[in-house]
């Protein structure tokens, strides 16, 4: 006997997630197998679709851009009703926690480092802080908090020329914590409004902000105003300020990753996908072409997991769902082909944001999404692959890789579920 | 694969290996086991940091990643002691979870904690005395149920609560467990052992202090599901899994006692035997910990045989179609998943099962830990944390439409309880009320 289901998809992200979603609306019986927290808890929380391809960028509309993109982007396999498919599956998941279904057009993000991020969902605490919003902005920052440096970032804005006025400004949290205080800290004392001299959390902060502020329409934050009960928060301080108050995207551990990460997996409870978590699907057994087994290390023994068909989607390099040494380059579960140069010196450009080969690196599907062999042909017949371990784009380049997970996880769950419930 | 990994980089020859090599001393060392690629492998991205549950509301206490690779490069420093910080982590072992890097978080803690207690800690410290008595629970509960009647009523005496927290340290806010009248190797003893016998169906229990002393309907109740599937059961003398001890830093005492389970489990497995728990910190510990602490013979071979119960029905029984077909009377249950049972990836299949069954509601409480952790919400300075940790897990289940607990942790289950006022149950015992 092994643990049986309709389809498995193996992964824990965007990409995991969405075809996991979508293989589910077919009507399959779906199970998740995911290894560690996903790197979605590393990741802003914005999902973007397509900033910049072939030179050209930032697009106003993603889908302009979709024809400067090189062959074999993963986007030209599944075009633009796929993209489309995997953003109505994000939208339906998030709810009202996300914006930026209103349009087709690009949102511009002001970033912590104090760049734009042409974007096509961003939280809803993120949206009043939209450089292509307008009202003079004032960004806060903690001391001891050093992910966001508020100065440097609104001068960076300003020298990116804004239409707006940005300034900066560095106070302490009205509680002290040790000097490497989790980011996580910081979000509990606002969700519990712990008491602090001169009143609480919230209210001390609003009235060391109030002095700062100097005819400011809205303030922003880094991403750690309240964990479970972030609106309340941010509703408090905007009253308390008069102004509008958002979230400035950060960094690893980030809360806005976290929370979307909960909110896709809520999504997955309710759509009635199994989920088995912590340990790594490590080897297969196949046969005829088929993969009829796939084996998950259980802490140092193999638990076999069938399916009719499986999704890979287990990411890329940083995701681990591709594995590298100095001669080759792997995709370390099925042994799929992942293309790449023999000599190892051209994996990489010697401009560090330079035009890197193994940006792109990952496998080749054909255009039912199956990893193929080095002979073009599909190497199993129920096997698809979707998100970061599918090769041919620049995902941190094009700004694509939220979009790439969640068009390729969109067809490739939906073409599991078809085919495991015909 | 970075440099580090691979300690006979060909660059450095031997003329090259001078004093600023220091990294290349660390090999020479002749230690137990080699930490270093573990602690190589952290990028620092305090994924393990936000999940610690003891981090989130202990604002003395680092986190796992200093506990783990930081201090263990500190220790490389002569005259680095290990930081008593150690002492505040309760090994639940989320760390683990957590980590998208490989880094052996918890055998980090448990070799840097057993190092503080065997160098640092003063051996008549009222800690050290406290730590041990908790450590060995299994002893204590041994005494204790001798007179289990006896025992009871004076450790529900308030004044010894009282004298509890004040000499030795053990709050006096809990109650401790009750013992059982009759243990569950005295039931096995009375029903005269298996009832069923199988050539090709065989697993020996390992039942842990708690549902031997304790909690003996769940020890029954998993020996009553297995022989119905056919299985022959056996009960090896055992002593306890030893994760009481590893939280304190015993490994002395914990490693004696692995010896002792190795010696009785791991020679029935030629047998066709395997190892079957029913509290998911003991197989957590058979499993995870025995391999990664100690050089025994047969440990890793033990560890690779060991299941928990409901697992190892899931994986060779088709247990779902059976519960399908089954039904119970109308009851609800509010479910949590203890830290050990989620590290072995465990922490949905019970919901997944019993969502099955007719009669049952049954609804996940969410993934905050519990917050007792075996025997850290136990000590008395650890109290107040104890059950901030697990205010979450109170809420959730006040709002969860059932008014049972279950869970597989028999700590957990007492501080579901102490929390609730709930009844807690063990999957096992509702297994066995459909099956059975």
């Amino acid at each position: 006997m092994a643990i049986t289901d309709d389809v498995l998809v193996i992964g824990g992200g965007i990409a995991a997630c969405t075809a996991a979603l979508s293989a589910a609306e077919t009507g399959a019986r779906v199970r998740l197998l995911a290894h560690k927290k996903s790197t979605l808890r590393q990741a802003s929380g914005l999902v973007d679709v397509l900033g910049y391809a072939g030179g050209d960028g930032p697009f106003a509309d993603p889908f302009a851009g979709l024809d400067s993109l090189p062959d074999g982007h993963p986007y030209s396999v599944v075009g633009e009703d796929g993209i489309r498919e995997g953003l109505r599956i994000f939208d339906e998941a998030v709810g009202d926690a996300y914006e930026g279904s209103h349009t087709d057009s690009n949102a511009l993000v002001a970033t912590h480092g104090g760049t734009v991020k042409p974007t096509a969902r961003y939280p809803e605490s993120v949206a009043p802080g939209l450089a292509s919003a307008s009202g003079d902005m004032l960004l806060v920052g903690f001391e001891g908090l050093t992910d966001f440096d508020a100065p440097v970032a609104a001068d960076h804005l300003t020298a990116g020329g804004v239409p707006f006025d940005v300034r900066g400004t560095t106070i302490s949290f009205p509680k002290s914590f040790r000097s490497d205080a989790k980011v996580t800290r910081f979000a509990k004392a606002l969700d519990r409004d712990e008491d602090v001299a001169g009143g609480t959390v919230r209210s001390v902060l609003a009235d060391t902000v109030a002095a700062e502020l100097d005819g400011a329409d809205r303030v922003g934050f880094p991403a750690m105003l309240g964990d479970d009960h972030d609106e309340a928060v941010r509703d408090e301080l905007a009253d308390r300020l008069g102004v509008q108050v958002f979230e400035v995207p950060t960094g690893p551990p980030s809360l806005l990753g976290l929370k979307l990460e909960d909110m896709l997996f809520e999504a997955l409870d309710e759509a009635g996908v199994r989920i088995s978590s912590g340990n790594p699907a490590v080897d297969f057994e196949a046969n005829d072409g088929r993969i009829e087994t796939v084996l998950v290390d259980q802490k140092s023994r193999l638990t076999p997991y069938e399916a009719d068909q499986i999704v890979l989607a287990t990411g890329g390099l940083v995701g681990k769902g591709l594995d590298s040494n100095r001669e080759h380059v792997t995709e370390p579960v099925f042994g799929c082909h992942v293309p790449h140069p023999a000599d190892r010196y051209e994996w990489s450009d010697s401009d560090a944001f330079g035009d890197h080969a193994f940006a792109r690196f990952g496998v080749v599907v054909d255009d039912q999404l199956r990893p193929t062999t080095e002979d073009s042909e599909s190497q199993f017949e129920n096997l698809r692959a979707a998100g970061g371990v599918v090769g041919g784009a620049d995902v941190a380049r094009e700004k694509s890789a939220s979009g790439v997970s969640l068009a390729t996880g969109a067809v490739a769950g939906r073409l599991a579920g078809e085919e495991a419930s015909q | 694969m970075s440099d580090a990994e691979s300690p006979t980089n060909p660059s450095l020859t031997p003329d090259a290996q001078t004093e600023e090599f220091e990294a290349v001393d660390v090999f020479a060392e002749s230690t137990d086991m080699d930490l270093r690629p573990g602690a190589d492998n952290c990028y620092k991205c305090t994924a393990c940091d936000i999940s610690c549950p003891v981090a989130e509301v202990d604002d003395e206490f680092p986190g796992p990643k200093f506990q783990g690779p930081e201090q263990w490069r500190l220790k490389r420093k002569e005259d680095a002691a290990v930081d008593d910080s150690i002492m505040s982590c309760s090994n639940c072992m989320r760390c683990d979870d957590a980590c998208p890097s490989g880094v052996p978080l918890s055998q980090m803690h448990n070799t840097a904690r057993g190092e503080y207690v065997d160098e640092v800690m003063e051996k008549f410290s009222r800690e050290y005395i406290r730590n041990r008595i908790l450590a060995n629970y299994g002893t204590l509960a041994q005494l204790g149920s001798m007179f289990p009647r006896l025992t009871n009523a004076v450790m529900g005496n308030s004044l010894v609560q009282k004298v509890n927290e004040k000499v030795l340290g053990i709050t006096a806010e809990r109650d401790f467990p009750e013992f059982a009248t009759q243990t569950f190797r005295e039931w096995w003893q009375e029903r005269g052992g298996p009832q069923v016998r199988s050539e090709d169906k065989r697993v020996a229990y390992f039942h842990g202090c708690y549902s031997n002393y304790n909690t003996p309907e769940v020890g029954k109740a998993m020996v009553r599901v297995f022989e119905s599937f056919g299985y022959e059961v056996v009960v090896p003398k055992q002593r306890c899994s030893g994760t009481p001890m590893f939280a304190n830093g015993m490994l002395d005492d914990a490693k004696r006692a692995a010896g002792i389970n190795v010696e009785n489990f791991a020679g029935l497995i030629p047998e066709g035997y395997d190892i079957i728990a029913s509290c998911t910190s003991c197989s957590m510990s058979l499993r995870q910990e025995y391999p990664e602490l100690f050089d025994i013979d047969g440990i890793r071979d033990l560890s690779e045989h060991t299941y928990d119960a409901l697992e190892y029905l899931r994986i060779h029984e088709d247990i779902e179609s059976e519960v399908r077909e089954a039904s119970v009377s109308d009851q609800s249950f509010a479910y949590h998943a203890p830290c050990h049972g989620r590290n072995q990836g465990l922490d949905r299949q019970a919901v997944e099962l019993f969502r099955e069954l007719d009669g049952v509601e049954i609804e996940d409480v969410g993934d905050s830990c519990s917050g007792i952790s075996g025997t850290y919400g136990w000590k008395e300075e650890k109290y107040d944390k104890s059950m901030q940790i697990g205010a979450d897990m109170f809420d959730h289940m006040e709002h969860a439409a059932g008014n049972v607990g279950m869970t597989e942790c028999p700590t957990c289950s007492m501080q579901m309880e102490h929390g609730t006022g709930y009844d807690v149950k063990h999957p096992l015992q509702l297994l066995e009320e459909a099956l059975v």
